[in-house]
């Protein structure tokens, strides 16, 4: 059985209408293994992440009502209570976020920062907490850790910074790891050091990894699998390879035709994908992706395509290439 | 072929104060220290470099929206760095900038039309309201907005369209030069290629000459004819975009080439990965000799005594590197 | 919204008659390029309406402050409160001076009547109406709360106007001239409001338009540091260097560009201070720095009058009381409103 996995799960926000951010999500994630969630802003990636370990704002509120099944080793995360959740946040489930400035408090040392999540979750003392917060950033690749746990996290630089949030998110050894564009801040080169430190916390930990991200370049050297989320649903799901061998999804396909690669030939055309993220069509409707998509056929306006397949599904019915 | 800018050794320093009641000034961020370049007319200049190297210092230097400390600027032949404020006014109608975010280098409170008019207004192009209105028109349709965009104010566009108004704030008044400062970056993967391409589209259609300044080397060598890379406040290494990428000959940029994430599981396994060390010094208190000796993999005794001067390897290739030849070499 | 022709149940060919139409125009049976042209609608629907006017970001806020029941609410009581100012004095049933029913109140005797069908907030201490006297009442304390708002608004304004627009866009020199005016201006916030207005009392003399100028004057270090700050941080946007850049002349950014967009926070802090400038002016008659004239009322004179009679009638202290608290309490609702509607950060 996997580690976690995801059946269906929808979260609705209750504004002045409906809104349907996520709907009808499922994947699953294996100890050791790499799963990404990828899609532009606004495609629910974030809200999928949030949901699983309750973080939403204002979950559990009549605002916010969200459905499916995260089952977590067997525990349903979204119908566990608070303090359950609470224990395994941080020491089962850790979180990496996108800007490690506000998710560290400016006016608490690293280090107590650190070992405060030791000493919280592991229940050791305060001198053990920071020798070992001392590994930890040793580990995370910062140099001079026992001068560095004495600093506040406005005097890292970001991608010390970041180190510092990944060392604390895996200082419980948690079992999976959520990592909501983790080097979307940082610099190509603090980037490609972030990237290696997440791959060896996995190879070398066997920690699952929710990578969430918008750059496929990230995707194609990290995850095992990737699901590719459009206006709130998964639209393609595929192995890494074979997802980049064959992608079907007429969304997938325009990403990666829309992106320069340092690889290809200069003066090669961009086809960009048309409209913007905006002209989304409801999913009762037929496809969201309809408005934008050049392959759009008259059944792409007749209801909601299923997501077929089982190694690699998609959500299409005119799809790019049939596998 | 002629040089429509030649900057010449331009400085940028910013003085860092203290002090409560009299300010005292205890050191120099050296923001630009010393960068020569020249950008060809009708051509299309890629300045890549990480944040913090001073691309965008640099950028607005040029145009004089940040006072240079030191250095030149010519532009097709005027010193921009000695003209008087009301010259420089008016010269501002030949060179344009497009920002990074859309959203907040757009007054939220003016909508389309009257940011578009506004740089007309200020050079008095356009005999009055209508003709305006003619000329903003038929901008519109240049960078793909429709006509009833006029009314609307920035906040009610999407992300792409607000670049698009961006890009027709600069290029309203015909400008000779466009400075880019990131251009694509703020925006959604899908709408980068559309701005891209609408930017290649404008070049060959108005004899543009841009300066594109970005983190990300893809886009820069997508777009750029010449390729200049800076590392803490100076060029490391400038040659043609498809020269560059095939023969990198800096260290640095060799690590910055292969840490750029592409889109494919099979390139990504084979690829060979120089990972940099540590973080970028600061540009407070730069290293001696070559600035990028902290994280060099092959860094060696000379670099920290001597600061390598940019050096002509091959034609239209020049790299700051005591080493190059021999890394190249192995 | 779904465009009625693209249904599924118009597809699948249900047989209202009003829908019949709709399936003829559905997508079955098109050629390719009507297919295409119907798809692009579909883009079009999808995306904003093209017919509808641009809004501007004051019209959006106004529509959250319409939406927000608290700004409702407040607006209705300052409604009440101006009508009452206006054509208040119309409606009244005694003349406010009146002194007609001064035989009934008896002073040494602790005796002054209270309400009764005749009188509904009974008499004051000179048997005068105190019903007529409240309503009356409102007119001089909206008079001084607005008018010295608005000089303190004025004043401030300018005041930080100049050293905003100096500081942000005048380069060495508009630093100096903006430390110049802000010392003026730290000098006036440093003195304890109250202190200062007892100051401008005693050189002008009692009298109501003092009490308006020393309101206003408490209230100006205020709007003028607000307007500088917000103009200085403004000074720092994007948008500023995008019109440098486009060649507009710097007198143009300033009154064009940076000070309409920090108008915003010194527009709450109006309403806001109208409240408590209510307040200051009642305190300021409570002190008898107002208005000599006892005869002419107002809310903070009645206040103090009242207040000597506490133990014998401690209604004629609520009734001001009630008045200066709820219009106070309007303007800080909608204050609070305007804040909400204009934040930035809770824009979409």
């Amino acid at each position: 059985m996997a580690l976690l996995e995801v059946e269906d799960l929808g979260v609705t926000f209750h504004a002045d209408r409906d809104v349907r951010a996520v709907d009808g999500v499922s994947f699953a994630v294996d100890a050791g293994k790499v799963v990404g969630l990828v899609g532009e802003s606004g495609c629910g990636k974030s809200v999928t992440s949030l949901a699983l370990i309750g973080l939403l704002p204002n979950q559990n509120t009549k605002r916010v009502r969200v459905d499916g099944s995260a089952k977590f080793d067997g525990l349903d995360l979204l119908r566990a209570d608070r303090r359950t959740l609470r224990d395994i946040r941080g020491r089962e489930i850790a979180m990496i976020f996108q800007d490690p400035l506000s998710s560290l408090n400016p006016v608490v040392p690293i280090g107590v920062q650190v070992a405060e999540v030791l000493i919280r979750h592991r229940g050791i003392g305060k001198h053990e907490a920071e020798r070992r917060s001392a590994e930890l950033l040793d580990r995370v690749g910062i140099p001079d850790p026992r001068r560095r746990l004495k600093e506040y996290p406005h005097q890292l630089s970001g991608g010390m910074r970041q180190r510092a949030l990944i060392a604390m998110a895996v200082a419980c050894r948690p079992r999976l790891l959520i990592a909501d564009e983790p080097t979307t801040a940082l610099d190509v080169t603090i980037q490609a050091q972030i990237l290696e430190l997440l791959k060896e916390l996995v190879r070398e930990d066997g920690t699952a990894l929710i990578m969430i991200t918008h750059d496929l370049g990230v995707v194609a050297g990290l995850c095992d699998s990737v699901n590719v989320l459009y206006a709130g649903r998964v639209v393609e799901s595929a192995g890494r390879h074979e997802l980049f061998a064959h992608p079907t999804h007429p969304y997938t396909v325009g990403l990666l035709n829309s992106i320069p690669r340092l690889d290809a030939l200069r003066g090669e055309e961009l086809t960009p994908i048309r409209g913007s993220v905006r002209d989304v069509l409801a999913w009762s409707a037929g496809c969201a992706f309809a408005p934008r998509c050049d392959r759009a056929i008259e059944t792409c306006l007749t209801g909601p395509p299923s997501l077929e397949g089982t190694n690699h599904s998609f959500r299409c019915v005119n799809p790019e290439v049939v596998p | 072929m002629t040089a429509l800018v030649e900057i010449k050794d331009l400085q940028v320093h910013f003085p860092i104060v203290r002090g409560v009641v009299f300010d005292r000034v205890v050191g120099h961020v050296k923001a630009v220290d010393g960068v020569t370049l020249s950008v060809p007319r009708g051509k299309t200049y890629g300045l890549v470099g990480e944040s913090g190297c001073g691309k965008t210092t640099l950028g607005r230097a040029l145009l004089r929206l940040v006072e240079p400390t030191g250095g030149s600027v010519l532009f097709d032949g005027n010193d921009l760095t000695s003209l008087s404020p009301p010259a420089l006014r008016g010269m501002r109608r030949r060179m344009q900038m497009i920002f990074q975010d859309p959203l907040s280098s757009l007054d939220p409170r003016q909508n389309v039309e009257s940011i578009l008019t506004e740089g007309l207004a200020a050079h008095g192009i356009g005999a009055d309201r209508a003709e305006r209105r003619d000329i903003v028109c038929e901008t519109l349709d240049a960078v793909g907005l429709p006509r009833w965009a006029l009314s609307r104010y920035p906040h009610e566009f999407s992300g792409g369209q607000r670049q698009r108004i961006g890009i027709a704030r600069a290029i309203v008044l015909h400008p000779d030069l466009i400075v880019a400062d990131e251009p694509v970056s703020a925006l959604d993967v899908s709408i980068q290629a559309q701005v891209l391409n609408l930017l290649a589209k404008l070049q060959a259609e108005r004899e543009l000459t841009y300066l594109v300044i970005a983190h990300d080397l893809a886009v820069v060598r997508h777009i750029s004819d010449v390729v200049g890379v800076m590392y803490l406040g100076a060029l490391v290494e400038e040659a043609s975009s498809t020269e560059l990428y095939q023969r990198p000959l800096h260290p640095y940029t060799k690590a910055l080439m292969s840490a750029v994430p592409v889109p494919d599981p099979l390139v990504e396994e084979r690829r060979e990965r120089i990972l940099l060390s540590g973080d970028l010094p600061s540009p407070a208190n730069p290293p001696s000799g070559c600035r990028f000796r902290t994280r060099c993999p092959w860094a060696q005794e000379r670099c920290a005594q001597e600061r390598p001067e940019l050096r002509v390897l091959a034609e239209g290739h020049t790299v700051a590197c005591h080493f190059a030849e021999e890394i190249e070499n192995g | 919204m779904t465009p009625d022709n693209l249904t599924p149940e118009a597809a699948s060919g249900a047989t209202a008659p009003e829908q019949r139409q709709d399936e003829s125009s559905g997508l079955k049976g098109l050629t390719p390029k009507a297919k295409k042209q119907r798809l692009d609608r579909l883009a079009e629907l999808a995306a904003v309406h093209a017919d509808e006017k641009g809004r501007s970001l004051w019209a959006e806020a106004f529509r959250r402050v319409r939406k927000n029941p608290a700004a409702v609410i407040g607006a209705i009581v300052l409604l009440l409160f101006v009508l009452v100012a206006i054509i208040g004095p119309f409606l009244v049933p005694y003349s406010p001076t009146s002194t007609a029913w001064a035989d009934q109140v008896k002073e040494g005797q602790n005796i002054i009547p209270g309400p009764s069908s005749e009188h509904w907030f009974g008499l004051d201490h000179n048997g005068r109406d105190e019903f007529s006297r409240v309503i009356v009442g409102a007119r001089q304390t909206l008079l001084v709360g607005v008018v010295a708002t608005s000089l303190g608004l004025l004043v401030g304004c300018l005041l930080g106007g100049l050293a905003g627009s100096a500081y942000a866009l005048g380069g060495r020199r508009g630093r100096q001239v903006d430390n110049a005016i802000m010392r003026v201006v730290d000098m006036l916030l440093a003195m304890p409001s109250l202190l200062l207005a007892v100051s401008v009392a005693a050189l002008l003399g009692p009298s109501l338009i003092t009490v308006m100028i020393a309101v206003g004057v408490i209230s100006v270090p205020v709007f003028a540091r607000l307007l500088r700050g917000s103009m200085i941080a403004q000074g720092h946007a994007e948008y500023v260097t995008a019109a440098t850049a486009l060649g507009v002349r710097r007198g143009r950014i300033a009154l064009g560009h940076v000070l309409p967009n920090s108008l915003a926070p010194v527009l709450v802090q109006a309403t806001l201070t109208l409240a408590t400038a209510i307040i200051e002016a009642a305190a300021l008659s409570f002190l008898g720095l107002g208005n000599p004239d006892p005869a002419v009322p107002e809310w903070g004179v009645m206040l103090t009058d009242a207040l000597t009679r506490l133990e014998v009638a401690p209604r004629l202290t609520i009734y001001p009381a009630v008045g200066i608290i709820i219009t106070a309490f309007g303007f800080t609702l909608l204050g609070e409103a305007m804040r909400e509607a204009l934040d930035p950060k809770l824009r979409k």
